[in-house]
């Protein structure tokens, strides 16, 4: 069962708000149902959130992202449509029953914190229990757990006047966490931090949502943002959803020109990874081959250095020509008593600002290894630069098999031991 | 010439409307038919403001006026606490000490009313906007009607005396107290609100929780004001036989007493300050008030720890609802 699920929602302020949905499903634009009086802030909106999911809405100032999360929870009521969350129609619910549905399955994190100046950070923390109506000490220790999860159980007695952005709103997620919700909405959780305490809140809440599987709603205004913490992501223009699909999707077909310009303004550096650029690896050398037929297959492929496999899938190490020449010239009867340099490894998972620097070296192939370093691929040379400069990728299936993709590496030499 | 003959031609165009016959005889009605209320209304806060009134001229007037220095004190500053015990030993030399304390009740007793009428109606305004709108006209009406025109009313419902005296001083200086409650209220950052919505919280709570302790620097601001406009009233209600420093400035207004015009002029001021800086204190979160609105927000429930606890981080004093809008710094 999808954690949220909306279906056909509607926000429209101001005047005659029901006449202005029918004018909207029958096709009306929002300029002509805003000369009667009324605003519509989300036109029409569907979506399901799947359990563990971090969900990112993104859209221009104004495109209203805040609005649909509002009605996500509640404190907006929608003007048409129905919100699931879990098994409960939230839209269908009493004043009542919205109030424990918000206590027991869904806490939210502000932009600007929203913390209470008068309590403590730990009272803050303990707000959600409090409300609930968990007992002191119960939720005093909960709170202080919270805490300890963003780092700050330190700062547990202070007001959180004392405290900087970033862990005020460390503070703002502890609350949330505490609260022991499947569901967290962050409406512009991060966007009043600069841009360093932004990105290390990035990383822990990434942290926190594959330690503790929370299911996140996540607004931002940032491109960059969504694709480096959304699983999903749904782009926003003047209320309507135009495009829902993975970060990869999204790059790869946008699904218009507005969705193609804000493309323009991402960071690659900082969006797209290894994964992005790497090409199919070549099939490692094995440490038993000859010298001989290694260094005539290099030449024939012009490249300037060779994988050495370890027989496991994982590259030993890098052979240089020069090095295999030599192994050749002192009549060695295969690679393995060669000195070999050490792979530059990364991961699949590397931006590719941080591929820069491996990339920058030429004399060693980067390689891009899973979690047990196994080979996946490699990057290319200048394929890097290529993808920052926005130079489209060939498609992997016209990628030539003859020519040289890796320049200084592949080697289409088979692990298998020859002569 | 020709000006006499315009005017008298625009009188004659436009009809006399009677509205102070109108008034009269509304008020004859309600004197008629509600006589019996006013007496219990008489009654109660007559008792009320004699019985403090005996309290507080029960002690010795030294040992009081030294208990009162104390109170300021603590709750403000020494220095205060030494100004004040030679102003209120002033006016014990001044042989003003007695009709200080009959006006002091009567302040007391009528601001204490006019703060539990205002400060409900100030929470009701800042949750409507209709009864904000409805009463503002209502609020506006009370500040600026003079005051000498509640006294006329108030002596026909009630007679000459101490009553009509509180319930005119009442009228006239519960307007702050709304207006500064519902300001307060409307100026706590909608964010945190939204906050309390969004955990579940029930509106009851929001309003106990945060927007009441938020509020309440404001509100305390509003409390302040209305001491000192009943204060003022207080004097004026000598008028209508209203005891205290009223009816010693009345006195001697109408023995032409230079002296003792001055005596309970300077009485009046003293008093002033005393309330004025007192009650402030309690508005500016300062010294050992800063924990009230923390204690506040748990509902009053705390136990000892809970509230040593914030009066202990009440020591390195934050000023309220500013952090919101204060820069970001980074972190570490
Ligand atoms: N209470 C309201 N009354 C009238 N119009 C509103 C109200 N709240 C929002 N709007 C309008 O709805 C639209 C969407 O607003 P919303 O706050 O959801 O945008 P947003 O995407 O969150 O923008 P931002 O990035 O600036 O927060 C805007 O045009 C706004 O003017
Ligand atoms: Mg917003």
């Amino acid at each position: 069962m999808p954690a949220v699920h909306a279906e056909g929602l509607f926000k429209v302020f101001g005047r005659r708000t029901a006449e202005a949905v029918d004018r909207l499903r029958d096709g009306a634009s929002v300029a002509d149902v805003r000369e009667r009086g009324a605003t519509p802030a989300v036109i029409d909106v569907s979506f399901t959130v799947e359990p563990g999911e971090i969900f990112v809405v993104m859209g221009l100032s104004g495109s209203g992202k805040s609005t649909l999360l509002r009605m996500l929870n509640g404190l907006l009521e929608v003007t048409a449509g129905t919100v699931h969350v879990g098994e409960a129609e939230l839209t269908a619910l009493d004043e009542k029953a919205l109030r424990r549905l918000r206590q027991e399955q869904m806490s939210m994190v502000f932009q600007h914190f929203a913390l209470f100046p008068h309590r403590s950070v730990l009272d803050n923390a303990a707000y959600a229990l409090e409300v609930r109506g968990v007992d002191r000490a119960t939720r005093r220790a909960r709170a202080q757990e919270a805490l300890a999860l963003v780092g700050l159980d330190q700062w547990a007695d202070q007001k959180p006047g004392q405290l900087s952005g970033g862990m005020k709103q460390r503070v703002g997620l502890a609350r949330a966490l505490a609260a022991d919700t499947d569901l967290l909405l962050m409406d512009e959780a991060f966007s009043a931090l600069d841009p360093l305490i932004r990105r290390e809140m990035q990383d822990q809440l990434l942290e926190l949502q594959a330690s503790l599987g929370k299911t996140i709603v996540f607004i931002t205004h940032d491109l960059n943002e969504a694709m480096r913490l959304g699983d999903r992501i749904a782009i926003m223009r003047d209320g309507r959803v135009v495009q829902i699909g993975t970060p990869d999707q999204i790059l790869e077909t946008p699904a218009d020109d507005y969705v193609k310009q804000f493309l323009a303004d991402v960071d690659r550096g900082r969006v797209f990874t290894a994964r992005h650029v790497m090409v199919e690896a070549p099939t490692l050398v094995a440490p038993a081959a000859a010298p001989a037929h290694v260094l005539r297959t290099m030449q024939e492929h012009r490249s300037g250095s060779v994988l050495v496999g370890d027989g496991d899938g994982r590259v030993a190490g890098v052979a240089t020509e020069d090095a295999v020449r030599a192994a050749v010239a002192t009549g060695a009867p295969s690679l393995a008593g060669l000195a070999l340099l050490p792979p530059v490894d990364v991961r699949a998972t590397t931006t590719l600002s941080d591929l820069l620097a491996p990339a920058a070296q030429d004399e060693v192939p980067v390689t891009v290894v899973d979690d047990d370093g196994r080979l996946l691929g490699v990057v290319p040379r200048g394929a890097v630069l290529a993808a920052l400069g926005g130079v489209p990728r060939p498609a992997p299936s016209a990628a030539p098999a003859s020519a040289d993709p890796v320049g200084a590496t592949a080697m289409a030499t088979k692990e298998t031991t020859r002569g | 010439m020709a000006d006499t003959v315009f005017r008298a031609a625009e009188d004659g165009a436009l009809p006399q409307i009677p509205v102070g016959d109108w008034i009269d005889t509304g008020f004859d009605w309600v004197t008629e038919n509600f006589s019996p209320v006013f007496d219990v209304i008489s009654d109660v806060t007559e008792a009320g403001v004699e019985g403090l009134r005996d309290a507080l001229l029960f002690p010795p007037s030294i040992l009081l006026a030294v208990l009162l220095a104390v109170l300021g004190g603590v709750v403000r500053s020494v220095r205060f606490g030494v100004v004040s015990l030679l102003g209120l030993l002033l006016l014990i030399s001044m042989r003003m000490w007695e009709p200080a304390m009959a006006t002091l009740a009567l302040v007391l007793v009528s601001a204490l009313i006019a703060v539990a009428i205002g400060i409900p109606i100030g929470i009701a305004a800042a949750k409507s906007d209709r009864v904000s709108s409805a009463l503002r006209p209502v609020l506006d009406f009370m500040q600026t009607m003079p005051a000498f025109v509640y006294l006329v009313p108030a002596v026909t419902f009630f007679g000459i005396g101490l009553v009509p005296g509180v319930v005119t001083t009442i009228i006239f200086a519960m307007p702050p107290g709304v207006r500064l409650t519902e300001l307060g209220i409307r100026q706590v950052d909608q964010e945190l609100v939204e906050a309390g919505h969004a955990f579940g919280s029930p509106p009851g709570r929001i309003l106990r929780g945060i927007q009441l302790p938020l509020a309440l620097p404001t509100i305390m601001a509003g409390v302040n004001q209305v001491i000192m406009l009943a204060l003022s009233m207080a004097v004026i209600a000598g008028l209508i036989g209203a005891a205290g420093l009223g009816g010693v400035v009345v006195t001697s207004i109408s023995r032409l007493d230079i002296g003792l015009g001055f005596e309970g002029g300077l009485s009046v001021v003293i008093l002033a300050i005393y309330l004025d800086r007192l009650t402030s204190a309690f508005g500016q979160q300062r010294g050992r008030l800063g924990a009230i609105p923390s204690f506040l927000s748990r509902g009053g429930s705390v136990g000892k720890g809970g509230l040593a606890a914030s009066s202990r981080s009440a020591d390195a004093v934050t000023p309220v609802g500013t952090d919101q809008n204060s820069p970001n710094r980074p972190a570490r």
